[in-house]
């Protein structure tokens, strides 16, 4: 390898710091892995169903709002929705304003309690934005083609 | 090869390569930067779902990229300069601190603007605005330490050990997305498959992206060239440097 130093000196040291990023690296990847779960911010409604998340405590919820679940009341600011990630879907109540990216089929984080009943009551909802970026007329194609292959799948 | 190295990485011959690349890198950073935007706010149509409120991707993104490049220009040129002694080196490092904390601290900032329209909130504890955080205060950490340590020599090898340690976050912000649960959405463009954008859209991120690393290069060079003013002032090339240029 010409790219080593020749001198003992500065072998040394470069073996020192090769070590030092072994060694931090290591270190945090196993508190990380010790970590995982609290990292997450949120728990899927798949885990929810499965009792992973602590009932009557503050946690938050991450899936998408179910196609068709969304119930606005007419006197309040109150909505329902279900939130899903196609496994599982869990029922939530809201009483304040949605962000603007907030729609059925949209990815959404919401922070409140679950409650005996089963139902979520969010104290605050997020929208969580997706990854892909393409102008309105190049989003209307994707979705025209999507339903094309929809229905000549049904036929 | 090492002779070759050894040359280019004195004082001398940095501060005159220096001197000739400035003009270069200043009004290439220009032209990028105008053209970028020009594209990247008027030209690239707007977002399907976002509207226009996603053209702050081309300095959040670009300002991001920054971040964690610098940082690792930082961190692999402080470990040349524990191994290898070599001067410049250390000036590289400290001269990309305060650089790489202004694009940290740019990105943090157009991404919370961002954040409070599209999410909701201005800032929320999730595992990549967490680690982007966490990198702001390692380039603070190391322009602190750098100038709490009077001796130069032992200042620069403290500060190259912190940059060295730091680097286990960069593959943690970058891929904080995809090992944890997060609000913040995944990679669009810095993945194996084609970027996740519409190709009008990507060509201003991608000339931003190009104008901000010359500004990097162009501002690092500025401020490495007043680092070896002040340090090699006493020796006699600089000072006939600076004599044959009055005359």
């Amino acid at each position: 390898m010409p790219l080593l130093p020749k001198n003992p000196k500065r072998r040394k040291r470069l073996a020192l710091i090769g070590l030092l990023i072994i060694g931090v690296g290591s270190a945090v990847a196993l508190a990380t892995v010790a970590l995982k779960e609290n990292i997450n911010l949120f728990f899927s409604p798949s885990q929810i169903a499965a009792g992973e998340a602590p009932l009557n405590r503050t946690f938050r919820i991450g899936g998408m709002v179910a196609d068709g679940s969304v119930k606005r009341s007419s006197e309040s600011l109150e909505v329902y929705f279900e939130v899903t990630d196609t496994a599982k879907n869990i029922p939530v109540t809201y009483n304040k304003i949605l962000p603007d990216l907030f729609r059925e089929g949209q990815g959404i984080v919401a922070m409140g309690k679950l409650g005996e009943d089963g139902i979520f009551v969010a104290s605050e909802v997020l929208a969580k934005h997706d990854e892909n970026y393409m102008p309105p007329e190049a989003a209307q194609a994707v979705m025209d083609a999507q339903k094309l292959q929809s229905t000549l799948k049904g036929n | 090869m090492w002779s070759f190295i050894h040359k280019h990485a004195s004082p001398k011959h940095f501060y005159l390569l220096a001197e000739r690349l400035i003009p270069w890198l200043g009004w290439s950073t220009l032209i990028l930067l105008v053209v970028g935007l020009y594209q990247g706010l008027i030209v690239a149509p707007t977002d399907y779902q976002q509207g226009e409120s996603y053209r702050i991707i081309y300095v959040h993104v670009p300002a991001a990229w920054m971040s964690m490049f610098i940082y690792m220009v930082m961190a692999t040129s402080g470990a040349i300069g524990l191994v290898w002694k070599i001067k410049m080196a250390d000036a590289v490092a400290s001269s990309s601190a305060p650089i790489g904390a202004a694009f940290t601290l740019l990105a943090l900032v157009t991404g919370s603007l961002w954040g409070k329209p599209m999410w909701g909130t201005w800032w929320v504890w999730d595992a990549r605005l967490t680690s982007e955080l966490i990198l702001l205060f390692l380039y603070l950490g190391f322009i602190a330490l750098e100038s709490a340590i009077e001796d130069r020599r032992t200042a620069a090898n403290a500060c190259a050990v912190l940059a060295l340690v730091g680097v286990v976050n960069i593959p943690i912000i970058h891929y904080s997305v995809e090992w944890w649960n997060t609000l913040h959405q995944g990679a669009t463009v810095t993945r194996f498959d084609k970027p996740a954008m519409a190709t009008s859209m990507l060509i201003p991120l991608l000339i931003m992206a190009l104008g901000f690393k010359l500004y990097y290069l162009y501002a690092m060079l500025l401020r490495v060239r007043v680092k070896i003013l002040e340090s090699e002032k006493d020796t006699t090339w600089m000072k006939e440097l600076i004599t044959g240029a009055k005359k």
